[in-house]
């Protein structure tokens, strides 16, 4: 039952991107490609073979696998509903949080690797944003764990919906802010970034991989799409009921990751990127927004 | 005959006492043999004296660590077998023993491979005067966790900061460097008497001049005072904010095992005393802790800000020390709150994370002076702006650096991550039970230690981008060359620790919990129990996942890139064609965004004028940004500016007559004469 998190997750992550896809294409009123486009580009990825740079090395060739190794995981410590994750202990979100920094360490250096001022751009901001964007999951958590006295993701959110307060409603709401919020920051999409857009100066994530090609390019999408699939999970667990039974939980799943992609879709097709110097201000908002929660909970709890 | 059995024991332990002194007495001897030897022995001789010494501590804390009922080794050294110096060796004196041999010797068989360039450039006497000082530094360090009598122990420091100087000052032919070791020696006496009034106000209590009186001294009242003193005294030595200045100067003035060993050892020293103090307090821990806790937040995050914005990869990597010293000062003060609110779980893995990222930085932080002190001697420069592309032509020197770098992020699954976990985990352990207070400090406190993990990877991913990739930026990073094998294979004995510490953690935090747990009978009443923890055996499975996972990709993607048709070619430039290594993203352009943000903080100065509206046809112009300190701008130079100013106003009486000065003694007297007869004084 331990693995059932893992394998909704994996199933999701097939799933999302391209809902995300068609979500978009219907509001653009585009025909736009199927939902399977996603996986049709992987297959065609996998199929091509490789151009590396003179320039690049060692660190090149092993980062987008370093990446994805360090996103699975990652995603072996979410747990689903109450059945649990695979592997689970006190403190388990400090090393799902620091094991996937291991992982934007190496697509950082990677993109150094090449030697491309563009890549050393976006390699720059990554490392910025991702930076500013870490203390609002840890606040999060902070709070999270007043409320259940629980440090570990399968202790918080078991005890989190069973503990009867009903201000649980004001914390749930913030959290889902939080968890989606960051998710955008985290798997660079509109309004932090715009995988869509032409101007590389304009990129964070796609211009730090402007030299990946084949294999190790479909590594990176990979990547990016369990990474989006694992902040709906973690909405999900937050906002589920404990003791619904295994089909309604499914069932809850599916509406979160459903909603969740609609949601993101919507956003990139009705709202412009922001500026690149007003995204530290838009990220610094979702720390501020955690500390909120966080006063919250202390005034009520204490 | 059990009676006769008893004797023989304490006559062999008796001899054996005597063995030892007198060992140590010969090593301090035959010391002197260093100046007589030829240049190629000088660093094996003393390689095989501290080897001794080595020996019989690391025996000592073996023994001490093995014992369960933690009583500590007690050595008198003399050679008539009574009286002498006393060396104390408990549990926190053994740990810090083998922190400090294990980075000595590695610093010191490293030194060999470094300091044979300058064999035939310096003279005998400079090289030995060197390997002189790194033996004195090294014993005195020794003493200094060893010696628990106030003065003996106020000499061991003082010789601790000459010899250290000396070995800072090894390049003293620079002006510059000279100048830097002499600000550093003043600075490091500003702590000792510090550290002397303190022990004087606590000497004038109890009658006790020492650590082993502080336990009486503190018993009863509050002395949140002299704890600030002692702090103050120990805090310049560590460099905790705004008692750092000394550090990012005397590093990068150092050559490069040097750095490693002060960086990695001897400012634990300051982290020892602390600690030393705060086992034996036993009134006003939350305040205590709070300022602790405080003054090591800032000091994290205040150390990686400035890190970030350094070329200087030396000066860099000195700045990060104090963002270390703050993340342990962190545990201590986590360690501290938790004895003021009596949960053992804050405890343990408070002081717990704190103690093991002692050791942890001083693995990683020596790894990462050595690895530079490569890079230095491959380019003759430190500035990382001028580098590049140096992976590929210093493979090895690379990947330690690579290695060192990760676990100073806290990255699993190696030792940096083991430590801020424990951190972390002291931090969550008991928020929920915690008050109002409590709760808003220690989540400031993790939302801090947050933001200073994301702040070293930033810094971190620039130092080893920008030196280690891309393409060479310069000639000397061109013809820069990898270093002998002297020189790489003492870098890996940091290496295999930090993995190991990485891997299985357990093993090495069992020993840091015993200690704790034998340090806290002052702070703790009750039963005091080591709380089981099960998620290290976890960290090293999931770890084990991750390595798994990593291994069959790698190993998936080799095989398939047989399949395919994989090129070589230049990299995409977008469309432009003619691309030039100069163009690449440098160390400013990197930390430019951060800058914009920081500036408030860092105070980086601009330099240059502004294109006037009447100028038709501008002149050249040139740019440049300063990024200087702006706590010692404000502490050290300001007031200096200051009382310059006010001393030369005064100099107007030092007119250099002496008739002048004739009349200044008679005022004097007549001063003297009137206030006594009006009885003034």
């Amino acid at each position: 039952m331990r693995l059932l998190g893992f394998l909704f997750l994996i199933v999701s992550a097939l799933l999302i991107p391209g809902f995300i896809l068609r979500i978009k294409s219907i509001a653009a009123g585009r025909k736009g490609p199927g939902i399977w486009q996603p996986y049709r580009d992987i297959a065609i990825l996998f199929a091509k073979g490789q151009v590396f740079s003179n320039t690049t090395g060692l660190i090149f060739q092993i980062a987008p696998a370093i990446n994805l190794s360090c996103i699975i995981a990652a995603a072996m410590l979410l747990p689903f509903g109450r059945y649990g994750s695979l592997i689970s202990f006190d403190g388990d979100f400090v090393y799902f949080l620091y094991i996937l920094a291991l992982g934007r360490f190496f697509s950082i250096i990677s993109a150094l690797d090449t030697g491309s001022s563009f890549e050393g751009m976006g390699a720059s901001r990554e490392a910025l944003f991702s930076m500013l964007a870490e203390p609002a999951f840890f606040i999060l958590f902070a709070a999270l764990a007043i409320v259940t006295g629980h440090t570990s993701f399968s202790g918080i959110f078991s005890e989190y919906t069973i503990s009867g307060d009903h201000n649980i409603l004001i914390m749930t709401l913030i959290g889902v802010f939080v968890l989606f919020q960051s998710s955008l920051v985290e798997t660079c999409r509109v309004p932090v970034d715009d995988p869509k857009t032409h101007l590389e100066l304009t990129m964070i994530h796609e211009v730090m991989i402007l030299d990946n090609s084949g294999f190790d390019k479909a590594l990176i999408h990979i990547a990016t799409y369990l990474k989006q699939a694992m902040y709906g999970l973690l909405i999900y667990n937050l906002i589920t009921p404990f003791k619904l039974n295994l089909v309604f939980q499914i069932i809850i799943f599916v509406l979160v990751q459903a909603l969740y992609a609609i949601t993101a879709g919507l956003i990139e097709s009705f709202r412009a990127r922001n500026k690149m110097n007003r995204n530290p201000k838009f990220i610094l908002t979702i720390s501020a927004v955690a500390w909120i929660a966080f006063v919250i909970i202390l005034i009520l709890k204490k | 005959m059990e009676y006769k059995f008893k004797y023989i024991c304490a006559r062999i332990y008796f001899i054996r006492m005597q063995a030892e002194s007198i060992l140590i007495f010969i090593v301090i001897t035959l010391s002197v043999l260093i100046f007589f030897a030829h240049q190629r022995f000088k660093q094996l001789i003393t390689l095989a004296l501290l080897a001794v010494i080595a020996v019989i501590t690391t025996i000592w804390s073996i023994t001490v660590f093995n014992d369960g009922f933690n009583t500590p080794v007690i050595r008198h050294i003399s050679l008539s077998g009574s009286g002498g110096l006393i060396l104390t060796i408990d549990k926190l004196s053994a740990f810090f023993i083998l922190v400090i041999n294990l980075t000595c010797i590695t610093g010191l068989l490293f030194a060999g491979g470094y300091l044979k360039h300058y064999y035939t450039r310096k003279k005998g006497l400079n090289i030995s005067i060197h390997f002189f000082a790194y033996l004195f530094l090294y014993i005195s360090m020794l003493l200094v966790v060893m010696v628990r009598e106030g003065l003996a122990f106020l000499i061991a420091w003082e010789i601790m900061a000459i010899a250290s100087f000396l070995l800072v000052i090894f390049d003293a032919e620079e002006r510059q460097i000279l100048k830097t070791g002499i600000s550093y020696l003043v600075q490091m006496h500003i702590g000792m008497f510090f550290l002397l009034i303190a022990f004087l106000i606590v000497e004038k209590d109890t009658g006790m001049l020492g650590f082993d009186a502080l336990k009486y001294y503190f018993k009863e009242g509050h002395h949140l005072a002299v704890f600030l003193l002692f702090l103050a005294g120990f805090g310049i030595k560590a460099g905790l904010i705004p008692f750092h200045t000394w550090l990012p100067e005397a590093h990068p003035a150092a050559p490069s095992h040097v750095s490693g060993v002060m960086s990695g050892v001897m400012i634990k020293m300051g982290i020892y005393g602390i600690l030393r103090v705060v086992f034996q307090m036993q009134n006003d821990l939350f305040a205590a802790g709070l300022i602790i806790l405080a003054i090591s937040l800032l000091s994290g995050l205040f150390g990686v800000m400035m890190a970030i914005l350094q070329h200087d990869i030396k000066k860099l990597l000195a700045y990060h020390s104090i963002e270390n010293i703050g993340i342990i000062g962190m545990g201590v003060g986590i360690g501290m709150l938790g004895v003021s609110y009596n949960n053992q779980s804050m405890i343990f893995l408070g002081f717990g994370g704190g103690i093991l990222h002692i050791l942890n930085h001083s693995l990683f932080k020596s790894l990462l002076f050595f690895s530079s002190g490569n890079v230095y001697q491959a380019s003759q420069t430190r500035n990382i702006e001028l580098l590049g592309g140096l992976m590929k032509r210093m493979p090895y020197t690379s990947v330690f650096f690579l290695v060192g770098s990760l676990a100073i992020c806290g990255l699993p699954p190696l030792n940096g991550f083991i430590s801020e976990y424990l951190i972390y985990s002291g931090m969550f352990s008991n928020l929920s039970g915690l008050d109002f207070k409590g709760s808003v400090i220690v989540v400031m406190a993790i939302a801090g230690l947050a933001l200073i993990g994301g702040l070293a990877i930033f810094c971190f991913t620039k130092a080893f981008g920008i030196t280690f990739l891309g393409e060479a930026r310069t000639k000397q990073a061109e013809e820069a060359s990898e270093r002998d094998r002297e020189m790489l294979i003492p870098q890996l004995i940091p290496v295999i620790f930090i993995a190991a510490i990485g891997i299985a953690p357990s093993l090495f935090v069992k020993p840091v919990m015993d200690l704790i747990a034998g340090n806290l009978s002052l702070l703790v009443s009750g039963p005091i129990v080591i709380p089981e923890n099960g998620s290290l055996a976890n960290i090293s499975l999931i770890s084990g996942f991750f390595i798994v996972i990593l291994t069959a990709i790698l190993i998936f993607r080799k095989l398939h890139l047989r399949n395919v048709p994989v090129k070589k070619e230049p990299t995409w430039g977008c469309g432009y064609g003619v691309y030039n290594p100069r163009m690449q993203y440098t160390s400013t352009s990197f930390a430019y965004n951060y800058n914009h943000l920081a500036k408030p903080v860092t105070g980086t100065k601009k330099d240059i004028n502004e294109i006037g509206e009447e100028e038709i046809f501008p002149s050249e112009r040139s740019f440049a940004t300063h990024t200087g300190d702006p706590v010692k701008e404000s502490i050290i130079d300001k007031p200096v500016e200051w009382s310059w100013f006010v001393l030369k106003k005064l100099a107007v009486m030092q007119t250099g007559k002496i008739q002048h000065y004739i009349l200044y003694a008679f005022i004097f007297m007549l001063a003297a004469l009137l206030l006594t007869y009006l009885k003034i004084i």
